[in-house]
């Protein structure tokens, strides 16, 4: 398939790229050949988009060589990477929805006469354009009025152009249905056939397997290993992608006993929602911990938002202390005593401008209303006894939440929870993003709290963690459920071998 | 530690009120007399009084733009409103018998329905605050002139007058009322939980919505509130002159409590209710309009130095500049360092 | 081909059909071109802004400035002309200039200093009134005998209407501002930056740039606008021109382009400034009703159009895979400033 006497079309070196505090990506060495689909894996914040940004140009690197046929070159910006013929396309389609194909397809390179865009050479361009793609659609359309598959070719179409010779796609599956992704692996082995190099970033590892010739996984900023598609077995792969080597977790069991008599807390029964996640059945028991573990995009979060309510359900029943009830509304969720710590901190947690008292003492004033408002010597009392024991580290508690770290932000929004006194608290990746330290306190705090008697669910990317503090196990694989590990058999061979089934 | 986020806190407050002391002294060092204070049949008289009458309708709808700019919306419909209100209340003077309270009390039922109008197009609808305000914006003088069937309504109302232009316990009875609203609202923001509810959904909804906070029925409490709070302007500026001219009245004034509201510091992107420097912006705004004409400047600059200053607050505010200046900063520090 | 963007338009058209069919029934003077080639005079210089306001509003803006941009220029004119007695086609091109520059300059603090172009160009409509003050401050005619010259040009219809050269030249901005919106790189540009902001600078457009080109493009037609208005009145006045902002700004959105941005037409916004001139024919010659009916009806259609807007891009966006309404990230600026 890929010819060994002729150069790489591109070969990166080296490369480094460091932000403020995070290594993102720490001496990435990689090759890239022409015919060739190269599946790139990694979890979350393991520096794919990282290293595609640097690749398109988005980012600079800090050091290192790219060389593209064998010659060094320097790309700066996106205009330096299109020249080059390095084309990208994004899992969110990046075209203007409110333009047609045609527009859109063409845009900044309109044919033109005297300064005038000639629409109707334009629109026999975008025809054959769409035509390379294997599209036959009316350029005249509006986009928007296409599925998210058409759009999606429409985006690679524009990708090609006249003379793309590198083709990113990132994650461009993740909202197709199985039909759509068939047509995308036809049109991806159509460009392989006439040279093109793909770069294929994904986290569903049948489609890695049915359409990539070589996989490179990375894991914290660093290249774990370059394979072969066909010499890899699933478990290996997930075994890489998760920073374990199956052959030294033998014996990493412990002794758990299971919470068997305890009584049920909050009860899913079918519970999903179309196109989000497939139905569900999930028993909480007091003082137990379940984990939630899967792959990027394998539904963690989505469960979370499902038991919470944030997310409405379209289907199946919750029950709560054994009642049926409707818990579909964060309002109704904590009125029964859930809590819920989003994966995304940022958008969803802190409120950037409002002080760690504030933003601490939030839900506790929520649950009591705007009324009765929490008077300020009990709020500061509050406020330092969760500083101390949860350690966060802050100059004082009238300082915007937003000019913490990030691991004492967490412990804010933990805490904002905690004071509210759940019944059951959900945390979504609540060691995401977070200095070792914090992760430590965080760890620490989730086992003290199950003995205290409180359920937790709690979903995380890291299988060591799971393994750490969890009664059972739910594993999540495409958007459903596909396996429960409880008690003894809880290890992270056995979760790994659950996910890569 | 505690020390450095006092002073931090402090250099954003102090900024405005800073600039109101000196913008005093040194008018005052302009014109003369412009302290004095002078007691005439038991009222007080000078142009610091003149200076806190003039500014009372701005500093009212001041305030209540002030909140709802802190839920990340904006009313441009406020002039409208006051247009409305002072319709109403010279209607209902001049062709019903009804007691003057009740007068007032129907106008500022008319301005709490404009602002429920405005609410519902926000939080119900989803229509951007600027555009479902526009339409207010555009309708409002209409339906006043409908009120007043076109003419410059004059009336008399010796309660209406009172509010206006009487006095109370020395002070124009407009400043005392308008600073009692203050009060109130600075109450009720601050020892109820409703202010930090307030900025919670308008610094981020999302997070807001999943600790359990209702954004729909606090946004249009807050363009009610804001409704409210015109309509008690419209009635001062139609006591004023005795008279509802439903083409002029509050014409720009939104422009101006907007202005008020980023002098305090607020960004326009929600997140921070500052009610008192709020009211220290509008007095700032009035003060210089005083300054420009009692010191002999011609009343045109006045445009001028309003826009000036919204584009310097604006620069200064603005991110590119923020993170140019931390940029100096930092390379100041490493360098004192070394 | 016809597709949903096409709908608010069509719905525009509906509207001005209805409303010229109702006049034509409802009165036998209406049947006249005079009627129709009035309206084209009339409303010459709110179509002009209406269009400049267009490209503003499609990039997802908004322009404050224009009014008091039309009186600025306005009054410059007559200062140039009778006062310094410059031939008036050399003011007029200053003038142009002068108003493209301040366009200009609004378009840099809002495309690179990243302050809401509402706020930018509300201090615009701060500085421009107050600048026009500063030249003058009472009403003066402008005197000349090219404006002689001008109003008599006439080119006579069927009927007893007839095109003025101020209707002309309106036509003919309209014409350009067609082109320019659909037969340009440029156009196509603006059209991209209001769809989607993070796209459009992830497919190259070069966001920045292209921003203040759309408000000097705005500074440019509402400064011709100026001109027109100056032609049409024969005086310059520095109160002319309030709230015509507001005006063209509900001509836009009546037009059919999306207050959001991304969507909409040029041509919409001429006949959304028609529509309001007919209402305003219409209430003249039904005589029994008030000038009052006009904002209140423009009101009623601007909200009617807001909503219907809103409906199509509920039911259009429903196959996008995007929320429709993202969280704001700073994607932008990384993008670009790289």
């Amino acid at each position: 398939m890929t010819d060994v006497n002729q150069p790489p079309l591109l070969s990166i070196e080296h490369i480094n790229k460091r932000f403020p505090g995070v290594r993102a990506l720490n001496d990435v060495s990689l090759t890239f050949h022409a015919g060739e689909v190269h599946a790139l894996l990694g979890e979350n914040g393991a520096g794919k988009s990282t290293l595609i940004k640097v690749l398109t140009g988005i980012y600079t690197k800090d050091s290192g060589d790219m060389m593209l046929d064998g010659r060094n070159v320097h790309i700066r910006n996106s205009l330096d990477a299109q020249s080059n013929g390095i084309r990208t396309v994004y899992q969110e389609i990046n075209l203007i929805p409110t333009m047609t194909v045609a527009e859109n397809l063409t845009l900044l390179d309109q044919p033109r006469r005297f300064g005038m865009i000639r629409w109707r050479s334009a629109q026999s361009r975008a025809k054959e354009m769409l035509a390379r793609v294997g599209l036959d659609i009316d350029p005249n359309s509006l986009l928007v009025s296409h599925s998210i598959a058409v759009q999606q070719m429409v985006a690679i179409a524009r990708a090609l152009g006249s003379k793309a010779r590198l083709l990113i796609l990132d994650e461009p599956t993740a909202s197709l249905d199985s039909d759509e992704i068939a047509r995308l692996f036809g049109l991806m082995r159509q460009l392989k056939e006439q040279g093109m190099a793909i770069i294929f970033v994904t986290h569903f590892l049948d489609q890695v397997y049915a359409i990539s010739d070589t996989i490179s996984v990375l894991r914290n900023g660093s290249h774990v290993g370059t394979f072969k598609t066909s010499n890899l077995s699933q478990t290996e792969l997930v075994g890489h992608m998760l920073g374990k080597d199956l052959d030294m977790l033998q014996h990493d069991q412990r002794d758990v006993t299971e919470a068997e008599e305890k009584p049920v807390v909050l009860s899913l029964s079918q519970v999903g929602k179309t196109g989000m996640l497939k139905p569900v059945d999930l028993n909480l028991k007091q003082g137990e911990i379940v984990g939630l573990a899967g792959l990027l995009g394998s539904g963690r979060t989505e469960l979370c938002e499902l038991a919470y309510g944030s997310v409405r359900p379209d289907q199946g029943n919750k029950a709560w202390l054994g009642k049926l009830l409707p818990i579909n509304t964060p309002k109704q969720a904590i009125e029964q005593g859930m809590a819920y710590c989003p994966e995304d901190r940022k958008h969803r947690g802190i409120i950037a401008e409002l002080s760690v008292r504030e933003n601490l003492i939030l839900a506790l004033q929520s649950s009591r209303g705007w009324w009765s408002r929490i008077p300020m010597a009990e709020q500061q009392a509050i406020v330092s006894e969760f500083i101390e024991r949860l350690s966060i580290k802050t100059s004082d508690m009238e300082k915007p939440i937003g000019e913490l770290s990030g691991g004492n932000q967490q412990k804010v929004i933990l805490a904002r929870w905690l004071v509210t006194n759940p019944t059951l608290l959900i945390l979504d990746e609540p060691t995401r993003g977070i200095d070792v330290g914090a992760h430590h306190d965080i760890l620490t705090i989730i086992r003290e709290l199950c003995e205290e008697g409180m359920s937790l669910l709690v979903a995380s990317s890291e299988v060591e963690e799971i393994v750490a503090f969890a009664h059972r196990v739910v594993v999540l694989r495409d958007r459903g459920k596909v396996s429960e590990i409880a008690g003894n058999q809880i290890s992270q061979k056995s979760i790994i071998q659950a996910i890569a089934q | 530690m505690r020390f450095k986020s006092i002073m931090r806190l402090e250099a954003r407050t102090l900024a405005p009120i800073v600039s109101l002391f000196l913008l005093i002294v040194g008018t005052a060092l302009v014109v003369p007399g412009f302290l004095k204070l002078s007691i005439v049949d038991g009222h007080i008289y000078g142009s610091l009084i003149d200076i806190l009458h003039r500014s009372t309708p701005t500093a009212l709808i001041a305030l209540g733009m002030a909140v709802v700019i802190g839920t990340k919306g904006i009313d441009l419909s406020v002039g409208a409103i006051i247009a409305i209100c002072g319709a109403v209340t010279a209607v209902l003077t001049t062709s019903t018998e009804l007691h003057p309270l009740i007068v007032l009390g129907c106008a500022l039922l008319a301005g709490m329905a404009c602002g429920l109008w405005n609410g519902t197009l926000v939080a119900v609808f989803g229509i951007q605050p600027i555009v479902a305000t526009l339409i207010l914006m555009v309708a409002g003088r209409g339906i006043a002139q409908m009120i007043t069937g076109g003419q410059i309504v004059t009336f008399h109302s010796d309660f209406i007058d009172a509010i206006g232009n009487g006095f109370f316990m020395g002070l124009p009875a407009r400043v005392v009322l308008a600073a009692v609203i203050v009060a109130i609202t600075i109450l009720v923001l601050r020892k109820t939980a409703l202010g930090m509810f307030l900025e919670a959904v308008g610094g981020n909804s999302e997070a807001s919505r999943l600790v359990g906070i209702d954004s729909k029925l606090l946004i249009i409490m807050v363009y009610v509130f804001s409704g409210f709070c015109a309509a008690l302007a419209g009635v001062i500026i139609a006591a004023d002159i005795r008279g509802a001219d439903a083409n002029n009245a509050g014409l720009w004034l939104e422009l101006d409590a907007i202005l008020a509201v980023v002098i305090a510091g607020a960004s326009l992107s929600g997140g921070r209710i500052y009610l008192g420097l709020t009211i220290v912006g509008a007095l700032i705004i009035q003060t210089l309009t005083t300054a420009i004409l009692t010191s002999g400047l011609p009343a045109q600059y006045n445009l001028i130095v309003k826009a000036s200053i919204i584009l310097l607050v604006l620069l200064l505010q603005s991110k590119v500049t923020q993170n140019f200046i931390k940029a100096r900063v930092q390379s100041f520090r490493r360098a004192s360092d070394a | 081909m016809l597709n949903e963007r096409y709908l608010p338009v069509i719905a525009t058209l509906l509207v001005f059909i209805l409303l010229y069919g109702y006049g034509m029934v409802e009165y036998k003077g209406f049947r006249d071109t005079l009627v129709f080639t009035n309206l084209l005079t009339d409303n010459a210089f709110l179509i002009v802004t209406a269009v400049g306001m267009s490209f503003v509003i499609i990039s997802g803006g908004i322009d404050l400035s224009v009014g008091s941009m039309i009186a600025f220029v306005g009054v410059l004119l007559a200062y140039l002309i009778t006062g310094l007695g410059i031939h008036p086609v050399y003011a007029a091109i200053i003038a142009l200039c002068t108003a493209t520059f301040f366009g200009m300059i609004m378009g840099v603090i809002i495309a690179y200093f990243e302050i809401q172009p509402f706020i930018v160009t509300l201090a615009g409509l701060f500085l421009f009134r107050g600048l026009a003050y500063m030249i003058n401050l009472n009403s003066v005619p402008i005197d000349h005998e090219l404006l002689v010259t001008l109003s008599e040009i006439y080119v006579p219809l069927p009927g007893r209407g007839g095109l003025t050269f101020i209707a002309m030249a309106m036509l003919a901005l309209l014409a350009i501002g067609v082109v320019v919106a659909k037969r340009t790189r440029f156009g196509l540009n603006v059209y991209a930056v209001g769809g989607d902001v993070q796209s459009a600078a992830l497919m190259g457009v070069p966001v920045k740039s292209t921003l203040v080109r759309i408000y000097a493009l705005s500074g440019l037609y509402s400064g011709a606008a100026g001109v027109i208005f100056a032609i049409y009145t024969g005086s310059a006045y520095p109160l002319a021109a309030v709230g015509v902002e507001l005006d063209a700004i509900a001509a836009v959105v009546i037009g059919g382009t999306l207050l959001t941005g991304g969507v909409g037409f040029v041509f919409g916004a001429f006949l959304g400034a028609l529509i309001q001139g007919i209402i305003q024919t219409l209430i003249i010659f039904d005589g029994s009703l008030n000038s009052w009916w006009t904002k209140v009806a423009i009101g009623a259609l601007l909200l009617m159009f807001i909503l219907m807007q809103k409906a199509i891009v509920h039911f259009t966006r429903r196959y996008s895979g995007k929320n429709p309404e993202p969280p704001e990230q700073p994607a932008l600026e990384k993008v670009e400033s790289t």
